[in-house]
C-alpha cells in the first residue's frame, strides 16, 4: 500500500485508507482510481501529476 | 499589530507583521452595510436613502479602490505557514456566514412590513441580493478550504443566495478548465456579459450537478440523497425562503426571487471579469497545460480587496486554490484590471465600454503579443475580430511557459 501526494496542495492519497468522502474504498490502489482523478482539495493537479510518498523508497 | 516570527531559519530569520490583520474585518463587517439605507430611511423618511448600500458599493467602493490605490505587499514565504495556522484568520470567514442571513432575513422584513413603494421593495430585492452575492464570495474562500467545518460553513451560506451547486461546480468544474473554451465561468473575447451570463448559469448548474451526481454514483448511492451536498445547501434554502414566505406574506415572491437572481448575478459578474479572453495552450497531447499566473486578471486595490478576502489576487488563488486569503500573493506584469471589480462590473454591463477598456489591454499582455490565437474568442465573434486585430497566427508564445 502506497501513498501519492498533490504535489500543489499537499493532500494524500492512502491506498490503505481510500477516500470516504470521493467514494474510493479503502484498499483502492491508486492505479485503480479514475483516468480523470483530480485533487479531491484543489483539482488543479490530475493523476499523472501525482508523485509517491513513501516513507521507504522503493 | 501582531508580529508573526517566522519558522526557525537561523540564516534568514523573518519577523512578519500583517498589515491588513485587522483590515480583514472589513470583510466580516462589510455585509451588515446592507442594513444602511433602512437605517438611513428611519432618520430621513425619504425612500431614497434606500440606496445607500448599492451606492456604497459600485460608487463608494470604486472611488475608495482610486482613493487608497494599491497594495503589492506579500507576506514572505518563511511567515505563511504560521500566518495560515493562525486561527484569527480562519475565523473570519466562518462568523461571515450569520452576516448574510441576517442581512437577507431583516430586509426581508422591512420590506413587506414598513410599508414602503413598489419602488422601494424593488430596490430592497436589489440591495438584498447584492450583498448576498458578497456571500457567494464568503462561500469561495470557506468551500476552498480542508477542514470539514470551513465546507460545511460553505453550504451553509449558500443557502441564502440559493446556489448550492456553487462551491462543487466551481471547485471541481471552474478551477479544472478554467481559462479553456469550454469553461461556461470563464468569458470569452467579444462575448458580452448578457451572452455570458446566459451560458454561465446554466452551464455552471449543470456541472456541479454531474460533478456531485458521479461522487455518489461511485458511493453507490442516487444523486437525489440526503449525502448530496448541493441539495443539502438547496434544503436549507428551501427551509428558509419558505419560511420568509409564509411569515411576510406574497411579496416575498417577487423580493425572492429578485433577490435570488441579483445574488447570482454578482457571481457571473466576477466570473466574467476574472478570465476575460484569457485562454491556456493545448499540449500536443491535447491536454490543456496548468493554469498559469497569466491566465486570471488581477486588481490589488487595497479597498476592495479587503472586503472580498482577497478574491483580487486571483492569478495566486487559481495557482493555489487551497491557499488561505491572508496569504495571497500579488506578482508584478500579471493581467490587471483598471479598477476595481465593482468598478469593472460597471463597465462590463456596458459592452462597448467593456470591450474599448479591456480588448486593447487583452491583446496586449505580453504573453498574448497581439495573436487572437493566444485569446478565449467567442467563436460569433471571430470573423469580426480577425478583420479588426488580423488572423489567428498561432505559435508558441505560450506552450513555453507551461
Amino acid at each position: 500500500m502506497s501513498r501519492y501526494r498533490c504535489p500543489d496542495c499537499g493532500y494524500v492519497y492512502d491506498e490503505s485508507a481510500g477516500d470516504d468522502h470521493e467514494g474510493y474504498a479503502a484498499g483502492t490502489p491508486f492505479a485503480a482510481l479514475p483516468a480523470d482523478f483530480v485533487c479531491p482539495d484543489c483539482a488543479v493537479r490530475t493523476k499523472e501529476d501525482f508523485v509517491r510518498d513513501d516513507p521507504r523508497a522503493d | 499589530m501582531t508580529s508573526i516570527a517566522a519558522p526557525a531559519s537561523p540564516h534568514n530569520p523573518v519577523a512578519y507583521r500583517d498589515r491588513k490583520r485587522y483590515l480583514w474585518l472589513a470583510s466580516l463587517f462589510y455585509p451588515l452595510v446592507a442594513l444602511s439605507g433602512i437605517g438611513l430611511y428611519e432618520l430621513t423618511g425619504s425612500e431614497w436613502a434606500l440606496l445607500a448600500p448599492v451606492v456604497s458599493i459600485y460608487g463608494g467602493v470604486s472611488l475608495l479602490d482610486w482613493l487608497l490605490g494599491e497594495d503589492r505587499s506579500n507576506p514572505p514565504e518563511a511567515a505563511v505557514e504560521q500566518l495560515e495556522a493562525d486561527a484569527y484568520y480562519r475565523w473570519l470567514p466562518i462568523l461571515t456566514v450569520p452576516m448574510h442571513f441576517l442581512v437577507l432575513i431583516v430586509i426581508a422584513v422591512f420590506a413587506a412590513t414598513s410599508g414602503v413603494s413598489l419602488g422601494g421593495v424593488l430596490v430592497l430585492a436589489l440591495t438584498a441580493g447584492l450583498y448576498s452575492g458578497l456571500g457567494i464570495n464568503t462561500a469561495h474562500e470557506l468551500g476552498h478550504k480542508k477542514t470539514a467545518l470551513e465546507r460545511r460553513m460553505a453550504r451553509i451560506v449558500l443557502a441564502v443566495p440559493a446556489y448550492g451547486h456553487f462551491c462543487v461546480e466551481h471547485n471541481r468544474g471552474h478551477h479544472r478548465y478554467v481559462a479553456t473554451p469550454d469553461d461556461p465561468a470563464s468569458a470569452r473575447m467579444g462575448e458580452s456579459i448578457y451572452r455570458f451570463a446566459a451560458r454561465e448559469i446554466p452551464g455552471g448548474f449543470r456541472r456541479g450537478w454531474a460533478a456531485e451526481r458521479e461522487r455518489l454514483a461511485r458511493l453507490g448511492k442516487p444523486a437525489w440523497h440526503v449525502d448530496n451536498e448541493v441539495l443539502q445547501s438547496y434544503a436549507l434554502s428551501a427551509v428558509l425562503q419558505l419560511a420568509l414566505l409564509a411569515a411576510l406574506g406574497w411579496i416575498m415572491v417577487p423580493f425572492l426571487a429578485i433577490h435570488n437572481v441579483y445574488a447570482w448575478w454578482q457571481l457571473t459578474s466576477a466570473n466574467y471579469v476574472e478570465h476575460y479572453g484569457l485562454l491556456r495552450q493545448q499540449k500536443p497531447n491535447g491536454v490543456f497545460e496548468h493554469c498559469q499566473p497569466h491566465h486570471s486578471w488581477n486588481a490589488d486595490y487595497v479597498a476592495s480587496n479587503v472586503l472580498l478576502y482577497h478574491l483580487e489576487r486571483h492569478s495566486d488563488h487559481h495557482a493555489h486554490p487551497t491557499r488561505r486569503y491572508q496569504s495571497l500573493r500579488s506578482f508584478p506584469e500579471l493581467p490587471t484590471l483598471p479598477n476595481g471589480y465593482f468598478g469593472m462590473f460597471l463597465v462590463a454591463l456596458v459592452p462597448p465600454l467593456w470591450y474599448a477598456l479591456m480588448d486593447k489591454r487583452l491583446l496586449a499582455l505580453p504573453h498574448v503579443g497581439g495573436d487572437l490565437a493566444q485569446v478565449n474568442v467567442e467563436p460569433s465573434r471571430r470573423p469580426r475580430l480577425e478583420a479588426r486585430y488580423g488572423p489567428a497566427r498561432g505559435g508558441t508564445a505560450t506552450g513555453a511557459q507551461a
